[in-house]
């Protein structure tokens, strides 16, 4: 093993370390707001990870759309659907999340054992590195150039489809709804505050 | 024997995902573990492109187009629980019964 064999093992185990605690924090923490940062930190990671693989501009559009705009998008989904709600928990709530760690845990067995056990046929050939760009704009738009307009026409039908969902359908005809409609339908802060300050111990 | 490391991750990852998928009570954490499964079908493209075919990289194409799917997914699953939000007042998932019978 020489010395760059060495540097890429050592960040790829960081990248995994970091990969994976983030992703599990994603999944257990209480906090919503602590879980969409951690989603950050795993989308960072697996752009360091995509740069260890020779995909340099996979990795930046990695960064930018991930970490970018649907982390973004993530948080002001948070922001604009938070309230104070108590998840009513039954007593037996234990048993199913034992049940899916469970289930969860044959399948990363199985998957492994998959992985360890097929003889992968490892290619020789010399990677294409610098020039993966060109070979992707190559590819767009020669032999994947239907699924590329596809693309693009899935796209303006998701913006189209997120504006008419996500407008609210009242046309404000006299005052009193115009009023209705600027304001968000959700409890002032300071109630909630309030609340949570008077009755800290069901927390 | 780096192509196993790196498909051995996009396991983990993806069983961590499978698991926030299924516990979750929140619908926004719900989406972000649909982010998580995606992110580990592509780590597994990438890995496959860099290590099986290394000349002609069609799995970094594929990573492209599922990235770009996933930022349309992120998009309209985010609106429909603004919507749920603004009909039923709550994003709790276990409330979620209107195609229940």
């Amino acid at each position: 093993m020489n010395l760059a064999e060495g540097v890429q093992l050592v960040s790829l185990i960081i990248l995994g370390a970091m990969m994976l605690a983030s992703a599990l924090g994603v999944v257990l923490l209480a906090n919503i707001v602590y879980s969409a940062f951690l989603l950050g930190g795993v989308f960072i990671s697996m752009s360091g990870m995509y740069i260890l693989l020779n995909a340099g501009f996979v990795a930046a559009a990695q960064i930018l759309i991930y970490v970018g705009a649907i982390n973004v998008l993530i948080l002001f989904g948070i922001m604009l659907v938070n309230k104070e709600e108590p998840y009513l928990e039954g007593s037996r709530v234990w048993i199913g999340r034992a049940a899916t760690a469970l289930v969860c845990l044959g399948l990363f067995a199985l998957l492994g054992a998959m992985v360890v056990a097929t003889p992968w046929v490892i290619s020789q050939a010399p990677a294409a590195g610098e020039l993966a760009t060109v070979e992707i704009g190559k590819h767009l738009f020669t032999d994947f150039l239907l699924p590329f307009e596809l693309a693009s026409v899935l796209l303006l039908m998701a913006l189209i489809g997120a504006i008419v969902l996500a407008r609210r359908e009242l046309l404000p005809d006299d005052e009193q709804n115009t009023q209705s409609a600027l304001t968000l339908p959700e409890r002032p802060r300071f109630v909630a505050a309030a609340k949570a300050l008077s009755e800290p111990a069901q927390r | 024997m780096q192509l196993e490391y790196f498909l051995l991750l996009a396991a983990a990852l993806f069983c961590i995902g499978i698991y926030g998928l299924v516990t979750s009570r929140n619908a926004i954490r719900v989406l972000m573990s649909i982010e998580l499964l995606l992110n580990a079908v592509n780590l597994n493209l990438l890995a496959f492109s860099n290590y099986l075919d290394p000349a002609e990289i069609k799995g970094q194409v594929f990573g492209v187009f599922i990235i770009s799917i996933a930022a349309a997914e992120s998009a309209v699953g985010l609106a429909i629980v603004l919507a749920i939000y603004r009909n039923r007042n709550t994003v709790d998932m276990e409330q979620f019964n209107l195609l229940k019978w």
